[in-house]
């Protein structure tokens, strides 16, 4: 990338790590000794958990390993949170492609206030969140009275499950389009509609085109948070085995029996869903930086 | 401090920036590095200062072989184009650091620091803007900053990169006066590193030119200006005209005609022949250049005509006083008052 | 945003400004639908239930012991955890950004983990990998070869080792960036003003990268006080000792003591909103005194 700076010196520009003889970098052994805590605080924190999630779910063989996913209540475990995702992720989606349109696009009063809100799930435990539902569909909840003679549960079932997991992932695809379409600007749809293309035609051929890369990185990260979620479904699930535990829920479960194989083997799904959600997220970065704007916050 | 930078190369991974360059600066001179971008200027700034180590060559200051010397340890005060005022740090702060950061052996007391702080505010005019922040200043008063900053480690050399280049005009020749005067009180041996001509013809005491990573010409700024040793110098100070002309007998041709101007000792064959636009004298007889006027225009106080010259209608400039009846004729002959020629003979 | 000039804005008030792009009525009225079924209406039962409660319900559950031993592990852990991760955080965003060295994508890439790992499966691996006789665990325990005697899965540190997990890619995502733009120029300056290494980095490259990691502390300490599923395992959960705030809501809600749930849930977000705003006032400041030209 700078290779034109080679003729040209442009003092100016970031230092790379291809610098490494300028006289404003560390001793060696300085670079070294950094380095090597950068590396072994790496593995102790993060590396080395995620191996162990592996190892351990293998450590009694493939055999056993492969028994868990037999399990009947394992396996209703894995449909409920593709369930729960299928109908989450969806949703989420549409909300926000929805929300980033009017935010990114149009200036209106109580913009602030809006986007404050989308972010509130990053900044409430999850454990808030879930609470929130109990809080109003369970037994002394507000709207309990609403409910109480119809045939609909809503907590300690499946439908408190979606809407704590909707509450706790909604913000990952709003956030990710937001920053990318206001980067981008209007002039792409303006072009289209001066040349006679109506709103959905402008939406189908101009915009998504423009953000289909983050759009499938935000569906990647609300996916893997929809998947995931534990402290927020806890809370609503009411831990019914087989009805109401997603997998995480389940892993809780099994490894508070001390099965632990059991619960890595269930934990090694999820633990390759996220190994999935980054490589595919380091592929979109390195290939399509440009069209990834404020990725590097979440 | 003299310096001498002998048969420097410096490489960057694949192009050379500088190819056997050797240079002397005389101690207490002010002098210029003047060339188009890319022309290694900037480099040799950075060589002499240590932020770049050559691929091969030596710098020495004065008897000192600084070529194995750390930048810390060079003690030569830079100012970079941008300035690289720490913003975190006000005036003063910036103006004491490299006294502060020194080690506790050599280092002044605080409150000599601070005097010796003041006392250069003072010499750069910004006395009562010690406390502000480097944010709070414009852009002229940041380039005092700097160079305040660079002058406090009493450096044997000064070193300034386009020192003026983010400046607006009006500024620019404000301060490169005033750079002129404390050079004048300080005595640092300066080079500063510009594209701008005018600049550097007007502030150096010398010139260095340079292209493509080599020295084109070295002298005063009369002495490149008058006698360019090269096309590449003449077409790069100043204005200039050129045309393509053959020697014969001692004597220039143009489309077969001698034109009335001698050749000196240029040899034999094709050459190219060099002058200034505004240093022509019109003449209606002799031998002389002599063109049909294809494009004239008004520049200030002067026209420039635009002339077509010889068989292949090869196109010059040459300036006139704007109210010059010639102004209105279709053919003009002139000849150059002075010139130089380029032997283009193989 | 650009305004059509073959639309002049019309005279008068309008809620949106004009703009020749179509779709804000239906986008806006569905975020707000969205918004207010799935955020609003639940918060605002939040705050009914606990208006609900008396004061002195409130102050009762407020001065209980068992709460403010919670609150106490919970802000503490959160604290340590991010002031941690900001030692490390710069290490890694630093190494990350000037050296080259192999595995340095890899090591890229992995910091988001924590992000990407649902945080049951990090519970799980961090309280095995720390448990007395998990692989670090046992390295650091009185039986290892260390003989160092450290007890760490089910005592406050494992917290602290769980809320460190989760919280590193904020700090290093924020300071990365401001570290990958920052101008050779200003170091440059320093070294030919005679500063060694050292004075550079701490007098010219922390001040400027305290904006980002005040930022990055930030985002990783309100992460980490609400943090459950990944501490949960590791933490034991003993109360006063190492119960954080949200297990004492969980239990509650639990026992069928929403109220208490509620006020708990209260004071966490007062304290943490407080807690948020001094910093994003020391933040202003900073950015102020530090920020860009």
């Amino acid at each position: 990338m700078y290779e034109q700076d080679d003729l040209v010196y442009d003092s100016r520009r970031p230092i790379l790590p291809s610098d490494h003889t300028r006289p404003t970098t560390e001793r060696d052994w300085i670079k070294r000794t950094l380095i090597g805590i950068a590396i072994v605080f790496m593995l102790a924190v993060i590396v080395l958990p995620l191996v162990l999630v592996f190892v351990e779910a293998f450590r009694k063989g493939a055999g056993e390993y492969f028994s868990t996913f037999g399990d009947p209540q394992s396996q209703a475990a894995i449909r409920l949170t593709l369930l729960v995702a299928a109908i989450a992720v969806p949703l989420n989606l549409v909300f926000g492609v929805a929300a980033a349109w009017c935010v990114a696009k149009f200036e209106f009063p109580g913009k602030a206030f809006l986007t404050t809100l989308i972010d509130l799930p990053f900044s409430v435990s999850p454990v808030v969140s879930g609470m929130v539902y109990v809080l109003l569909f369970g037994a002394q909840g507000f709207l309990h009275p609403w409910i109480k003679g119809t045939n609909i549960e809503i907590i300690f079932a499946v439908p408190g499950i979606v809407l704590a997991t909707i509450f706790v992932t909604f913000p990952f695809i709003a956030r990710e389009l937001i920053p990318l379409m206001q980067d981008q600007g209007n002039g792409d749809e303006e072009a289209a509609l001066s040349l006679g293309a109506n709103g959905w035609q402008v939406f189908w051929r101009v915009t998504l085109p423009n953000i289909k890369w983050g759009l499938l990185y935000g569906v990647l990260l609300c996916n893997a948070r929809a998947m995931g979620e534990f402290g927020a479904v806890s809370v609503v699930s009411g831990h019914i085995r087989g009805k109401t535990t997603t997998m995480p829920l389940d892993i809780e479960i099994l490894y508070n029996e001390y099965n632990f194989a059991a619960a890595f083997a269930v934990a090694s799904l999820l633990a390759l869903l996220a190994l999935v959600t980054l490589i595919v997220k380091t592929i979109l970065e390195f290939r399509y930086g440009d069209e990834l704007a404020g990725t590097r916050k979440h | 401090m003299d310096i001498r930078v002998q048969n420097v190369l410096k490489q960057f991974s694949r192009y050379p920036a500088l190819n056997d360059v050797s240079l002397d600066i005389r101690s207490g001179e002010l002098i210029a590095l003047l060339g188009p971008s890319g022309s290694g200027k900037t480099t040799l700034l950075r060589l002499i200062a240590g932020l770049e180590t050559p691929t091969a060559g030596r710098i020495f200051f004065g008897d000192d072989d600084a070529s194995s010397k750390t930048v810390q340890q060079r003690n030569v005060g830079f100012v970079f184009q941008a300035y690289a005022l720490f913003r975190n740090m006000t005036v003063l702060e910036n103006i004491s650091f490299g006294l502060k950061v020194r080690p506790r052996a050599t280092r002044p007391p605080r409150a000599e620091i601070r005097k010796r702080a003041m006392e250069l505010l003072d010499l750069v005019q910004l006395s009562g803007l010690h406390d502000r922040f480097p944010q709070q200043l414009s852009g002229g008063q940041r380039q005092r900053v700097a160079l305040a900053r660079a002058l406090a480690i009493e450096p044997r050399v000064l070193l300034l990169d386009e020192p003026f280049g983010a400046l607006d005009a009006q500024v620019r020749k404000e301060l490169r006066k005033w750079l002129r005067e404390i050079h004048d009180k300080t005595g640092h041996t300066t080079v500063f590193v510009t594209h701008d001509q005018e600049e550097a013809l007007e502030l150096a005491d010398r010139l260095v030119v340079m292209s493509q990573g080599k020295i084109e010409q070295v002298g005063t700024p009369d002495e490149v200006y008058d006698r360019p040793d090269n096309p590449f110098v003449f077409n790069f100070i100043g204005e200039s005209s050129n045309l393509p002309v053959e020697i014969d007998n001692g004597e220039v041709w143009v489309g077969g005609r001698a034109v009335g101007l001698g050749a000196g000792d240029t040899p034999k064959g094709a050459a190219q022949l060099f002058f200034r636009p505004h240093d022509v004298e019109l003449v209606n007889e002799g031998a002389a250049l002599a063109g049909v006027v294809a494009a004239s225009r008004r520049v200030g106080g002067t026209r420039r005509v635009e002339l077509e010259i010889g068989g292949d209608a090869q196109r010059i400039e040459i300036d006139l006083p704007f109210d010059h009846p010639a102004g209105d004729k279709t053919r003009i002959a002139f000849r150059p008052k002075r010139w130089r020629l380029f032997s283009t003979a193989r | 945003m650009v305004v059509s000039p073959a639309h002049p804005a019309k005279a008068g008030w309008t809620f949106v400004k004009p703009s020749v792009v179509p779709g804000f009525g239906l986008t806006f009225g569905y975020t707000l639908l969205y918004l207010s079924l799935i955020v609003l209406i639940p918060i605002i039962g939040l705050f009914l239930k606990a208006a609900q409660v008396p004061l002195e319900d409130i102050v009762r559950i407020a001065t209980a012991p068992r709460t403010l031993n919670a609150l106490r592990v919970s802000f503490g852990a959160s604290f340590i955890a991010a002031l941690v991760n900001i030692v490390f955080g710069l290490i890694v965003a630093w190494v990350l950004v000037r050296y080259k060295f192999p595995g340095r994508r890899l090591m890229d890439a992995v910091v988001d983990l924590p992000f990407a790992l649902p945080t049951a499966v990090a519970g799980i691996a961090l309280s095995t990998l720390y448990a007395p006789k998990g692989w670090i665990g046992w390295l650091v325990s009185a039986n290892g070869p260390l003989h160092l005697g450290w007890k760490i899965a089910y005592t406050p540190t494992g917290i602290v080792i769980a809320l460190i997990f989760i919280g590193l890619p904020f700090v290093v995502r924020t300071v990365q960036p401001v570290l990958e733009e920052f101008e050779a120029e200003l170091e440059e300056a320093a070294a030919t003003l005679g500063a060694n290494r050292w004075q550079t980095i701490s007098m010219v490259i922390l001040p400027r990268l305290m904006p980002a990691i005040l930022t990055g502390f930030s985002l990783a300490f309100a992460r980490a006080v609400g943090e459950y599923g990944s501490v949960i395992f590791i933490a034991g959960n003993l109360p006063n000792v190492s119960e954080i705030a949200p297990v004492l809501i969980v239990i509650k809600l639990e026992e069928f003591d929403q109220a208490g749930a509620a006020v708990i849930a209260g004071i966490m977000l007062v304290i943490a909103f407080v807690m948020l705003f001094v910093i994003n006032l020391i933040q202003a400041w900073a950015r102020r005194r530090f920020g860009d030209v």
